[in-house]
């Protein structure tokens, strides 16, 4: 089957402020994300990374520049771009008073989502997550690794052909980090699901991986891993890192 | 790959139990939220207005038929003070929940977003008539009664004035970023708006004292509420309050919206990261 593309971001351009006092936070951004890749998106801080994400959320709307999820774009036709993605963002956003069931099957409701499908689906995702068992718990007895797992359940539910994750292992140690990392490598191996992974940890990537470089607002570097360390000309993802977000520096 | 999608009426539908019954739950879950919801106008009501009975002499006055008491005349703006403080404990929610994250949650899901605010101020409203309801079956021990038919038609006056409430709180919500700012807001909100209406006392005897006050108070929407609250209770129409507390929350609805427009509102100028 061939690869379809998830997400293309053409010519986006975004400033935080008003007409006299300007912040650009992106600037001309484009790429596209096809099903079976990973791809990651590295940048320091304030970088940009987070607010293309509002941006491909809809959380900020950007007049200029286009974002499409599936072929819908995100401003004209949002409720069908929306219900192609599932998030994780860099914030916990479980409700802690409810348990780890309740708060997947307000999210499932949120999509519009069969009473029995979403307990199918529920089980489905818990169960690849080895947290099946903990579903009556309440999310403030959880551990961070483990709300993290629920998160990224919770964004799957509703079978999204594009999964965005916002910094997901910030603050995790590092059995659950390398967990995760290798659960969500292995759901873009699957063939059905483009992941779109917001990091500043270079150990997070893979060979297989694409690498997105974000400095500034703009795109410093853009292909597969091998592409993009030819291009800087060197043999790890750390100094092509540093080649892309330094060049200009003293 | 992805699931058969509802259909749209379905799909709101089921979105909106969704965010009404996890208001709920966390209603009669946070025991503490319930209860200090129900002591503050039942101080008020055992309290002050057995303090002031003496001194506040209320003349006869629509809906009332007869010479009533003071705790009978607060009663509906302390109804009305449960909605308003609920309202504003709803928009802080938001701003927590925003600041938590699980606004954002509420804000990626596929529909339209005044439809999800709009599901939000149901659910805040929905809350409220809980709680009034407890306090009017209180007040009802306190020898405080009305007809029963008063007590049915209250039914979508409240959620009316819940709504127009909750809208007003959501409005501020949409320009607060931080929870240290809400305090200032609930002091210059709350207590202008309570004291300045009809809720402790009548209109002619605010224009006793102060023509000026007098005018802020008739056009207090807050006091509209009150009054379409006292009315209703006493199964007798308001059209000025009822028009008035509708179009209130109208305004504040469609103010809110735009304040949570990703284009148009205050997000966008709040920045990020």
């Amino acid at each position: 089957m061939m690869p379809t593309i998830a997400l293309s971001v053409e010519n986006l351009s975004f400033a935080y402020g008003n007409k006299n006092r300007n912040k650009t936070a992106l600037n001309q951004v484009n790429f596209t994300i096809r099903t079976g890749e990973c791809t990651l998106l590295l940048g320091p801080n304030g970088a940009g990374k987070s607010t293309l994400f509002a941006l491909i959320t809809r959380l900020y709307d950007s007049r200029q520049g286009r974002i499409e999820l599936c072929g819908f774009d995100v401003r004209r036709q949002s409720r069908r771009a929306l219900a192609k993605l599932g998030v994780v963002f860099q914030q916990p956003t479980l409700d802690m008073d409810l348990s780890v069931m309740q708060n997947l099957l307000y999210h499932a409701d949120l999509h519009g989502m069969d009473g029995k499908l979403a307990r199918q689906r529920i089980q489905q995702e818990l169960e690849r997550l080895d947290m099946y068992e903990r579903r009556f718990e309440k999310a403030k007895e959880l551990n961070g690794g483990h709300r993290r797992r629920v998160e990224i359940a919770r964004a799957l539910l509703h079978q999204p052909s594009l999964l965005l994750l916002d910094e997901p292992t910030v603050g995790l140690d590092v059995p659950s980090r390398t967990a995760i990392v290798s659960y969500v490598h292995q759901l873009a191996s699957d063939g059905q699901l483009a992941v779109l992974w917001a990091s500043h940890l270079i150990d997070e990537v893979y060979p297989q991986d694409h690498l997105i470089v974000l400095h500034q607002g703009s795109i410093q570097a853009n292909g597969p891993v091998s592409e993009v360390l030819a291009a800087a000309q060197t043999d790890t993802i750390n100094a092509a890192f540093d080649h892309f977000t330094q060049a200009g520096k003293p | 790959m992805t699931a058969p999608y509802p259909t749209t009426l379905i799909h709101y539908w089921r979105a909106m139990r969704g965010i009404v019954g996890r208001e709920m739950w966390r209603f009669v879950t946070q025991r503490e939220r319930f209860i200090s919801a129900l002591v503050r106008p039942l101080v008020w009501l055992f309290v002050f207005a057995a303090g002031f009975r003496a001194s506040l002499g209320m003349a006869i006055m629509p809906p009332y038929d007869t010479y009533i008491l003071y705790e009978v005349y607060i009663t509906p703006g302390l109804c009305a003070m449960i909605q308003l403080f609920n309202g504003m404990q709803s928009s802080l929610s938001m701003v927590y929940d925003r600041e938590m994250g699980s606004m954002r949650i509420l804000m990626v899901s596929p529909l339209p977003r005044w439809f999800l605010l709009l599901s939000k101020l149901i659910a805040g409203a929905a809350v409220s008539v809980l709680q009034v309801y407890v306090f009017l079956g209180i007040a009802w021990f306190y020898n405080i009664k009305a007809p029963w038919e008063g007590y049915l038609l209250l039914l979508p006056c409240l959620l009316l004035s819940g709504l127009m409430l909750g809208a007003l709180g959501l409005l501020l919500s949409s320009f607060i970023k931080q929870l240290e700012n809400f305090a200032g807001v609930m002091n210059f909100v709350i207590f202008p708006l309570f004291f300045m209406s009809t809720a402790l006392y009548p209109l002619w005897k605010i224009k006793e004292s102060s023509v000026l006050l007098h005018l802020l108070a008739k056009y207090n929407p807050f006091s509209q509420a009150v009054e379409l609250t006292r009315f209703a209770l006493y199964a007798q129409p308001n059209p000025t309050a009822l028009l008035y507390t509708l179009i209130a929350f109208m305004v504040f609805m469609t103010a809110a919206i735009i304040g949570y427009n990703p284009s148009k509102g205050m997000m966008s100028r709040k920045g990020g990261g």
